[in-house]
């Protein structure tokens, strides 16, 4: 059987070009950068060089970009360091109600430290509303964090006017750019942030691996305390292979995103416009147009979403679910409840997200898949009412 | 994660569908939760004759009702009450610990359609 992934937003492959070129650092090239001697020397370079081409590409200063483990820790270290830096001006934070859990779960550990936080409310779409964010802000608000494109959905954000507002009145601004970095254009003077997240393995890089941008002069904690590692800043043996792998794969990423992202999208559009046209009782969650081009998010009504997933599983196609099941938690996607979806329609979500390897068959035969699966889990739903025919529709020539 | 009997049981679950003319019906479960299970059962001379189900659940939910469903059919009444949602996790040969409430609704659904039945003789 055929396998066929569509779960990009999750995690891609490590791409041929990028594994050449972390390979010499796990053996040949092994030093520890932090070491005096030639071996040391060497891997010093390799990072150095890292840096300045991650920093180039996004319009930093390579003293700007810190190495970090990856997307959680980035979140969890710009908030946690911003929050602590700032307390003595103040102690409310605001985050978007779709943040991912790195961000939520951490802005929930702050406020039983004492800090006040403030969820931003997102529209239908999931888009945060500027306005309704505006009226959340406060003198003693230090602290903004809205992700530039969500996971879930993959609706992008407008963080060009928010970052406005913060500049305004003098309040860090946060990005978390994890599900956006290989898709569209990062660039952190515009629109200005002060500090951004992204990870490696997003964008066919090295998973384990991640960046935190802290523009220069901003006061910032640590979350992570060692050694002289990442100018004081970071703690932790620097990870050599993952951080070359990294800068590759971002280099290859934005040199190749215009290509990647229309024919990503063109995959994606195929699949939408094919399933809100074969299958009745189909949600297309998040935004119809500012999306990510990898993400299509649906809801299938009368359906629970990990049912769907292993359905899909069990012919050969990988996705991911937002319902409470696949999860392990009681509580469906809080990302897709935020948006007002109700709880049976978040419970019955299931993502799909393609990737520059994927293939308008493929695409055809998941589609094909799908209608033979959501007719047999709707004969088996209770609530997939009598009156209605269960159906599927004929493929458009 | 699931084990191969739960695979297979949601792969190809038996006893789908309704009974027209049930003795007893139980449903239990809410959307919002993510479950709702939905058992009928017809009951001849204090045996159960055929049992079916619906259910709008995950893989475990589905496995769960198929697999408790088959087991209560040839049982008495009685019988049925016994079957407990530990036995019907023996049967699969086990459930992650996240799922076990899912085999907790089947053992429900299954007496809340018994009391249908019984509530019914009484009438």
């Amino acid at each position: 059987m055929e396998r066929i992934y569509f779960d990009h937003a999750a995690t891609t492959p490590v791409d041929a070009r990028v594994l050449q070129k972390m390979l010499p650092y796990f053996s040949d090239n092994f030093g520890n950068p932090n070491s005096q001697h030639w071996f040391g020397r060497r891997s010093v370079t390799a990072v150095d060089e890292a840096r300045d081409l991650i920093a180039s590409l996004i319009g930093a200063k390579p003293g700007e970009i810190y190495f970090t483990s990856g997307g959680t820790e980035s979140d969890n270290w710009a908030i946690r360091g911003a929050a602590h830096a700032q307390a003595a001006k103040g102690k409310h934070l605001i985050v978007s109600a779709v943040e991912h859990p790195a961000m939520i779960t951490t802005a929930k550990e702050l406020e039983k430290e004492g800090f006040e936080v403030s969820f931003a409310p997102v529209d239908e779409y999931g888009r945060v509303d500027v306005q309704k964010l505006k009226a959340l802000l406060r003198s003693d608000t230090t602290f903004v964090g809205v992700m530039t494109a969500n996971n879930e959905v993959g609706t992008v954000q407008p963080i060009a006017e928010i970052s406005a507002l913060c500049k305004e009145r003098g309040i860090l601004f946060f990005t978390d750019a994890v599900q956006a970095a290989g898709a569209l254009k990062i660039d952190v003077k515009d629109p200005a942030v002060d500090l951004l997240s992204f990870s490696a393995h997003k964008f066919y890089g090295p998973k384990g691996v991640g960046v935190l941008y802290i523009r220069s002069g901003l006061k910032m904690g640590k979350i992570i305390t060692g050694g002289h590692q990442e100018r004081t800043m970071r703690g932790g043996t620097t990870n050599v292979p993952a951080i070359v792998g990294m800068a590759e794969a971002f280099r290859l990423a934005q040199e190749e995103r215009e290509r990647n992202a229309a024919y990503v999208s063109s995959l994606r559009d195929r699949f939408i416009s094919r399933v809100l046209r074969e299958i009745p009782y189909v949600k297309l969650n998040g935004h119809p147009q500012e999306r990510l081009p990898a993400n299509a998010n649906f809801s299938f009504r009368y359906i629970e979403g990990e049912s769907l997933l292993f359905s899909l599983d069990l012919a050969g196609i990988a996705v991911s679910s937002g319902s409470a099941c696949s999860s392990g938690s009681l509580e469906p996607s809080h990302a897709l409840l935020a948006m007002g979806l109700p709880e049976g329609l978040a419970h019955g979500s299931v993502r799909f997200s393609f990737g520059k390897d994927n293939t308008p068959a493929q695409i055809d035969y998941a589609v094909d898949k799908l209608k033979e699966i959501v007719l047999k889990l709707r004969a088996l739903s209770p609530l997939f009412p009598k009156e209605l025919k269960n159906e599927v529709f004929e493929k458009e020539n | 994660m699931y084990t191969q009997k739960v695979m297979e049981a949601f792969q190809n679950p038996k006893n789908v569908g309704e009974i027209e003319n049930y003795d007893g019906m139980g449903m239990i479960g809410s959307e919002a939760c993510g479950d709702i299970m939905q058992v009928f059962i017809k009951v001849e001379n204090g045996v159960i004759a055929d049992a079916k189900f619906k259910t709008f659940g995950c893989a475990a939910a589905i496995a769960t009702s198929s697999t408790a469903t088959e087991m209560i059919k040839g049982m008495t009444v009685e019988e049925a009450l016994e079957v407990t949602n530990k036995k019907v996790i023996e049967v699969l040969g086990g459930l992650p610990p996240q799922k076990i409430h899912c085999s907790v609704l089947a053992e429900q659904a299954i007496k809340a359609a018994i009391e249908d039945y019984k509530n019914r003789q009484k009438n």
